[in-house]
């Protein structure tokens, strides 16, 4: 059966509470999720009190101050900073997106930190996003031709390649993938929004010459058919992508070459 | 994913590979959503209309050719949509393989079940066999 409550060693229990550093003024309490798979104990939530008027105002920038100033051992994925590169994908109060674009003034109350969900933890805020890649690999986001390569680049028009808007943007952070009911369910088989939103980005364009082959791989009721049209991936994309709509029209596809 | 496993995570992601079906249930699932916007409606009326009626009465409504239709339409779209719609949430919820499959089976007999003794009850009335 679905499990609706948490296995006993992923209970969370209350954590360190950190001194706030001396003669700091501007506060801002951070409660943020830690585990660490060499000490046998349960996650806990530790808090701390981020000194505002010695850090910058992303999410990002706290967490880096704390593991600078108060915690070295806080253990999180980031590196570009900037939301190009998707490393720092976190639940942030309550929603998965990037720590480095989200600023920590539109939240209100404690900020509470914790790994995306429903993926093993490394530690920390680290989540095991291998089978998250696997699946990417699995649709083959590559340009697939049997035409020998022409002398110059393959061709495509300006409407063709807009058409790849809205989706080549996409930086496989995972927020959308593990914001998913469905991907929570099914991670083994169905591939998740993010995966499907690239599989779509390769079966539109037009110098692909694997469509049908593509539409075949995902001709399944578990690795396209799962999405029931949540929407959580649509609402939590950090990058304002759709992977819903190009979910919608894969299956569009797929109607059109059966039935219609 | 709970089995410490030495796959590698893209045998694991391919795993039986697709099942090269799936469009059927979801273009099915959506004809008897359409069907079913005006069955529902047209059932909901014609059991309004025989609420309170005695015996004769209801035989004489459930028994005529287009409300028997109108109930037959109604009874395969819904039992036909209850079966989709169930497999999938077994699909999504139960992971033990005996449960999922002895569930799959259930669901199936029983929703055939109902339809042919809903439908058997209407052509009774029709025909008064």
């Amino acid at each position: 059966m679905v499990e609706f409550t948490l296995p006993k060693n992923s209970r969370i229990t209350e954590g360190k509470v950190w001194p706030a550093p001396q003669g700091a003024q501007n506060l801002r309490e951070y409660r943020v999720y830690r585990w660490n798979p060499d000490d046998g104990k349960n996650p806990s939530i530790d808090t701390y009190s981020v000194d505002l008027d010695d850090c910058g105002p992303m999410v990002l920038d706290a967490l880096i101050w704390i593991k600078n100033k108060i915690d070295p051992t806080l253990t999180l994925r980031r590196s570009c900073r900037e939301g190009v590169c998707g490393s720092c994908a976190m639940n942030i109060d309550g929603e998965n997106t990037l720590a480095c674009t989200k600023d920590m003034a539109e939240i209100s109350g404690p900020i509470r930190v914790y790994p995306l969900p429903h993926e093993k933890v490394v530690k920390d805020l680290i989540p095991d996003l291998s089978n998250f890649f696997a699946q990417h690999a699995l649709i083959q986001p590559w340009l697939q031709t049997e035409t020998p390569a022409p002398e110059k680049e393959w061709k495509q028009s300006r409407e063709d390649r807009e058409k790849l808007d809205g989706l080549y943007e996409c930086i496989l952070c995972a927020c959308c993938s593990t914001s998913c009911p469905e991907y929570w369910w099914n991670p083994d088989r169905y591939l998740g929004p993010a995966t499907l939103l690239h599989a779509y980005r390769w079966v539109i364009d037009s110098r692909d010459e694997s469509t049908g082959e593509r539409l075949d791989q995902l001709e399944d009721p578990f690795r396209l058919y799962r999405c029931v049209t949540i929407l959580n991936c649509s609402k939590a994309c950090p990058k304002g992508l759709n992977p819903a709509k190009a979910i919608a029209e894969l299956k569009k596809l797929m109607v059109e070459r059966q039935k219609i | 994913m709970k089995e410490k496993s030495i796959r590698t995570p893209l045998a694991k992601a391919r795993g039986l590979g697709a099942a090269k079906s799936g469009t059927d249930h979801w273009w099915e699932t959506r004809l008897t959503s359409i069907a079913l916007l005006p069955l529902t409606f047209a059932g909901i009326v014609i059991v309004m209309a025989v609420v309170g009626s005695n015996h004769a009465a209801t035989v004489q409504i459930l028994g005529s050719p287009i409300v028997a239709i109108i109930m037959l339409l109604f009874i395969f779209a819904t039992t036909y949509h209850m079966k989709l719609g169930a497999q999938a949430v077994i699909e999504d919820y139960i992971h033990s393989k005996p449960l999922k499959t002895a569930l799959l089976i259930v669901n199936t007999f029983l929703c055939i079940f109902l339809w042919l003794a809903c439908t058997f009850a209407i052509l009774k009335l029709s025909f008064g066999v």
